[in-house]
């Protein structure tokens, strides 16, 4: 469907340094059009400097930038007329209304008058800010300051969005308002690069994440797949007796012992390869299983494996 | 090369009046400062400095000879509010929304430009009128009016741009007042308070030669209904050169900041 369009990010080689502090370190990756994807990374690994080189917000000391199949410094314009931006901090005026701010959105995108009412007061009603819609933005919550820079980005219809931990700060109810826009914006089509400190947001929402860490991508993939690179998973079998379980613990020496409720546990990566085998040698060996279940790791073992030690003790920021 | 530049520029300066209005704090200080020492200068100083102009000299004829400096006054302290206000914007995340979007560079600095000149219309047109309370009779014919307009509007631009630069320039917001503020110092130390023969030699011959004083003389001449070409051809020269250089050094503080 989306194979005609060309990606929506494509990086090669992608560096940058402050000074002597090298904050990416060659990172390469390529987002499909039309699929979310999520960048994951302990606080200080470099999303915010990845998600700036490619709003056109800072450049990069080398590599190849393409974002919506224009280059990210020699068209600039072109790719800046594609794309919207909700950055980790907030980027509303404080000093107007919500409604205000919205109309400025705009104005600077040259939509005529009728079709500017409509659509703002379509966002309003969207983001649930029909009420706070005349009152000056400093007076906003963060979760409400969250939503109306998002309507704000929405406005210029982009069809690439940045999102820089959308969801910091906000609270459980403007969370799952975030999330549905997210979703719906996706089935409209839209391309998201999404980063954010919730690894269950990113297995929500996203149909690929990476992580990056040290200044290069050390994960890449499905969050499935991602979740069997790292232990932590298991196959767990229930016996039908403590004559089944002392059977099956001789079998596999490497499980784990539940004498309570006769079950045995397994380390696994839990594919079906695993899983088949775990099954054909209970069979064979005449052992009386009576279920069988699989636990995967779940993104923060793989994000706790992979990221360095070291980095994760850092204060939020 | 965007062919917008215009209405982005206009929205721009919306939002800076929208600023001003919602925050005046910025703005009053900007329209009392110069009516303030206005009064200060006629009713303490008055009395003295107008006999030292010369033979039948006093308040009257001193309300006359400051009314100039004082406008100048307005638009200095101006430059002040401006760097400021140009200083916070850009802490406000909000610029880097607009570095995001297809919109062109130079508008967000425009509107700053535009809605300065507003302020400085505002405070020039206060102190003018308590100056004419005061007793101010000036004696321009229509068209000198008009050249009067036309001037200080050609000032406050080319004053507003030198702004948006300083503000730029500064590193925080705390220090963007400092750089505007030898530009309040230069009226003082023009023909616009005292008479430039009364001063010592080398303050004199700065007085001469600085911008402030072939403008004040224009203004003033155009205020007594005769002005000298060469002032007013000095001053048009000053006034455009420091536009163009605000504009220049605005222009390419922006997009440095913007690459970071
Ligand atoms: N303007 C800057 N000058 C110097 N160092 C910076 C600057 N911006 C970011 N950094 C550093 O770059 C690293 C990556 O920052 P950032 O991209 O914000 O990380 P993340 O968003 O993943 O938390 C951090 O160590 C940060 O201190
Ligand atoms: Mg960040």
């Amino acid at each position: 469907m989306t194979s005609t369009l060309a990606p929506a990010i494509e990086l090669a080689g992608l560096r940058k340094s402050y000074g002597e502090h090298v904050v990416l370190d060659g990172v390469d990756l390529t987002v499909p059009a039309g699929t979310v994807f999520a960048l994951l990374g302990p606080n200080g690994a470099g999303k915010t400097t990845t998600v700036n080189i490619l709003s056109t917000l800072i450049r990069a000391d080398a590599g190849e930038v393409r974002v919506a199949g224009h280059d990210v410094v020699r068209e600039a314009d072109a790719v800046r007329g594609k794309i919207g931006v909700t950055g980790q901090f907030s980027a509303v005026d404080n000093l107007m209304t919500g409604e205000e701010n919205l109309h400025l959105m705009a104005r600077l995108h040259h939509l005529p008058k009728d079709q500017a009412k409509a659509k703002v007061d379509d966002l309003l009603e969207r983001f649930d800010l029909v009420e706070a819609a005349a009152k000056t933005a400093a007076t906003y919550s963060g979760g409400m300051r969250r939503r109306l820079d998002l309507a704000m980005t929405l406005l210029g219809t982009p069809s690439l969005i940045f999102l820089d931990e959308p969801t910091t700060g906000v609270d459980p109810r403007g969370r799952l308002i975030i999330w549905d826009i997210v979703k719906g914006l996706v089935a409209d089509g839209v391309s998201i690069f999404l980063t954010t400190q919730y690894l269950e947001e990113a297995d929500k929402l996203a149909n690929r994440v990476a992580v990056l860490n040290g200044g290069k991508i050390v994960a890449d993939g499905t969050p499935n797949e991602l979740k069997r690179l790292v232990p932590g998973g298991a196959i767990h079998l229930e016996l039908a007796d403590v004559a089944a379980l002392e059977a099956a613990a001789m079998l596999f020496p490497e499980g784990v012992r539940g004498d309570d409720d006769l079950s045995l546990r397994l380390p696994s990566d839990g594919g079906i390869v695993a899983l088949r085998r775990v099954l054909d040698s209970v069979e064979q060996a005449g052992i009386e299983a009576t279920s069988i279940s699989v636990t995967t790791p779940d993104l923060d073992d793989v994000f706790l494996a992979l990221t360095d030690p070291s980095a994760r003790k850092e204060p939020v920021r | 090369m965007s062919t917008h530049v215009v209405a982005d520029s206009a929205t721009m300066f919306r939002r800076n009046l929208l600023h001003m209005i919602r925050y005046p704090a910025v703005t009053i200080p900007v329209v009392f400062t110069p009516i303030v020492l206005l009064l200060l200068f006629v009713y303490v100083f008055g009395g003295t400095l107008g006999a030292g102009l010369g033979a039948g000299g006093g308040r009257a004829e001193y309300l006359a000879y400051i009314t100039p400096a004082i406008l100048l006054l307005a638009n200095t302290a101006n430059a002040q509010g401006i760097a400021i206000s140009v200083a916070t914007d850009m802490t406000e995340g909000i610029i880097a929304r607009f570095r995001t979007m297809p919109i062109s560079r130079s508008s967000v600095l425009a509107g700053h430009v535009f809605g300065g000149l507003v302020q400085s219309l505002i405070a020039m047109a206060a102190s003018l009128v308590v100056s004419l309370l005061l007793g101010f009779r000036p004696q321009a014919s229509g068209a000198g009016w008009i050249g009067l307009l036309a001037l200080l509007v050609l000032i406050s631009f080319a004053i507003s741009w030198l702004s948006v630069a300083f503000g730029l320039a500064a590193r925080s917001v705390e220090s963007a007042s400092n750089l505007p503020m030898l530009l309040l110092l230069l009226p003082v130390l023009s023909s616009g308070f005292v008479p430039v023969d009364s001063m010592p030699s080398g303050l004199k011959w700065f007085a001469e030669y600085q911008p402030f004083t072939p403008i004040i003389e224009s203004i003033r001449g155009l205020f007594a209904g005769h002005v000298e070409t060469s002032d007013l051809l000095a001053a048009l020269i000053w006034i455009v050169a420091t536009a163009v250089l605000g504009y220049m050094w605005a222009r390419s503080l922006f997009q440095r900041r913007a690459l970071r």
